[in-house]
């Protein structure tokens, strides 16, 4: 590890450090404007984990978000919540390894169109269980959770996505998957299993979406389908991490921050136009800003050398 | 009941082919995947619904108003917001990517433009909606009317890719863009013409869907949805198979929503997907190469 690695980790720890005082300063709004920062940087971060070396556009970010909110509607009050958080683990790996295995052998574009509906097919099979099975549309979540404990819970799960970011990028797994992205052909030919680099790096991605859906659902107080698999969550978490730059590990929180202010601003001041702003900036970002802000801030970096 | 089911899948089944005709049009020529296709769809539908309630203009009238509409906005869609994209990308696969994302943002601003105009309650009109007896059984006037209209269209869409020039060169650029280069064919108009169609296509989908289906502002996901999978299911750029794709998804949603349940008529649609993706990626009629 090279003296500027160490230092990076240190910088990083320091901030967690003072991140973790954030409940302690701020009054209520502010503190559900920093867990939506948060709990979006997990969700941005874990995207790209997957998308930004493979470059397969997930547009499934909602479908475990909302799996993950329903594990814990169904069980926090009758189970004890690191069970909870482990059924909604052993859901998620075991939805996403039948996706990935039978979507990520093809080509990119039958993953991407798969992932489209998946969230549509998820909130229908979940709206027809509730419906004929359980007779309710909508569940109270009532859990004894406080905003702080939540909020330092998806900080938690922010530091475990980086660090395995981190040791992806180190590691072979993560060699393996920047030779798929560069050229799949070549890469399976240099002997790389690309169908199960793929799979693995997928189900490890959509694990961190559906654990913050479930740690973020004690916030709701009440859900139902439409609220839990908002398809407009998989398309926030797409720009933000397509404006921060998904070839980085850092990239994604760059989007995030402004994003959600941005969000925050408009949601309140047009509220019946939210979807059409936020679809104009999208198109915004995928003209003007292809490599994200991190890659303008490299560029901007090595042209003076 | 078998029977009367059937037929009701069949006009469904039509109406799919016929929205999937414009997305492999659109998906197989012009190469742009367009996630905001089936908001246009629903847009005729609106279109449709204002001329009737509003202006009691007929939705037959309206089918002839609204897709050359929808073919000029189109065609400026593919000029203005595509064509960008087409000069920058290096290799097909990062076109793809990008009208991805860029048609992913314009789903939003189509659909959001939508629910400012007329929220997100479900509409409807009444024409037509008179019982018919066939064979014993029954079926609506206006299902069996845009099911004839349907098949109509798709045939002088038919005749037309296969028996006029502009046609055949539209079809030479599906099968391989830079051959059709060497022979003459101007690839650029080519492409903007077949997705400007495809847009003229899914406006007159819409405009018999609103005959016969209540719709709402959200709905255009949905249709997007189902006509990718037949695309996918017909083998991409292949009309023939959208047809037979089309029929298969209709009637098995028709059969599953009365004979099992309505709740899982779209977890019928993706068993059906994921079947064929597993046995025969390349589709039912595509070629077994990309």
């Amino acid at each position: 590890m090279s003296g500027r690695e160490m230092l990076g980790i240190a910088l990083a720890a320091v901030a967690v450090a003072v991140l973790a005082c954030v409940p302690l300063m701020l009054g209520d709004y502010g503190l559900s404007l920093a867990i939506n920062i948060v709990s979006y940087t997990v969700l941005a971060t874990a995207w790209s984990l997957f998308s930004g070396p493979t470059r397969y556009v997930s547009l499934a970010t909602v479908a475990f978000f909302g799996i993950g909110a329903y594990t814990t509607a169904v069980f926090v009050e009758s189970l004890a919540w690191p069970l909870v958080l482990l059924i909604a683990t052993a859901v998620s790996i075991v939805v996403a390894a039948i996706v990935g295995l039978s979507t990520l052998r093809l080509s990119g574009v039958y993953f991407v169109i798969f992932s489209f509906g998946l969230a549509e097919l998820v909130r229908q099979l979940v709206t027809w269980f509730e419906v004929n099975k359980t007779r309710t549309l909508g569940r109270y979540v009532f859990a004894d959770i406080t905003a702080a404990q939540i909020y330092w819970q998806l900080l938690a799960l922010a530091v475990l996505v980086f660090a395995i970011g981190f040791w992806i990028g180190r590691s072979r797994l993560g060699l393996a998957l920047r030779a798929i992205g560069d050229d799949e052909t070549v890469a399976r030919h240099s002997g790389i299993d690309a169908t199960r680099a793929k799979v693995a790096l997928f189900v490890l991605s959509t694990v961190f979406m559906t654990l913050t859906g479930a740690i973020m659902a004690p916030r709701w107080t009440y859900i139902d389908p439409a609220i839990a698999f908002n398809p407009v969550i998989s398309f926030t978490v797409l720009i933000m991490a397509l404006l921060g730059g998904v070839h980085r590990l850092y990239g994604p929180v760059l989007g995030v921050v402004p994003l959600a202010l941005l969000f925050e601003y408009l949601l309140a001041r047009f509220p019946n136009h939210f979807s059409i702003m936020v679809g104009l900036v999208f198109i915004v970002i995928v003209y003007l800003i292809p490599r994200g802000i991190a890659g303008l801030v490299e560029g901007a970096v090595r042209k003076p050398a | 009941m078998l029977f009367e089911v059937t037929l009701s899948g069949v006009t469904l089944g039509g109406m799919y082919a016929l929205v999937a005709m414009g997305l492999t049009l659109q998906y197989g020529v012009a190469r742009i995947m367009n996630l905001s296709y089936g908001e246009l769809l629903i847009a005729a539908a609106f279109a449709a619904l204002w001329f009737y309630s509003g202006l009691a203009i007929n939705p037959l009238i309206g089918l002839v108003v609204v897709p050359p509409i929808a073919f000029a906005l189109s065609y400026a869609i593919y000029r203005i917001l595509v064509q960008p994209l087409v000069s920058r990308a290096k290799t097909r696969d990062a076109l793809e990517v990008d009208s991805i994302l860029a048609t992913f943002g314009l789903l939003f601003v189509i659909q959001g433009v939508m629910l400012a105009l007329f929220g997100g309650a479900y509409f409807s009109y009444s024409f037509l909606a008179v019982p018919l007896k066939i064979a014993g059984a029954t079926v609506a006037a206006n299902r069996l009317l845009a099911l004839l209209l349907a098949v109509a269209i798709g045939l002088g869409l038919y005749l037309g890719l296969t028996r006029t020039r502009i046609g055949t060169a539209v079809r030479a650029v599906a099968v391989d863009p830079v051959a059709a280069q060497l022979v003459a064919i101007d690839v650029r108009t080519a492409s903007a013409l077949a997705f400007a169609l495809g847009g003229a296509l899914v406006a007159a989908a819409g405009v018999l869907v609103s005959m016969f289906l209540t719709f709402n502002a959200n709905l255009g996901v949905v249709f997007t949805l189902k006509a990718l999978v037949v695309v996918i299911m017909g083998g991409v750029g292949n009309l023939l198979g959208a047809l037979i794709a089309g029929l298969i998804l209709g009637l098995v949603e028709n059969y599953v929503a009365v004979f099992v349940d309505p709740g899982l008529t779209l977890a019928a649609t993706y068993a059906i997907f994921l079947l064929v993706l597993l046995v025969r990626p390349q589709g039912i009629l595509g070629r077994s190469s990309r």
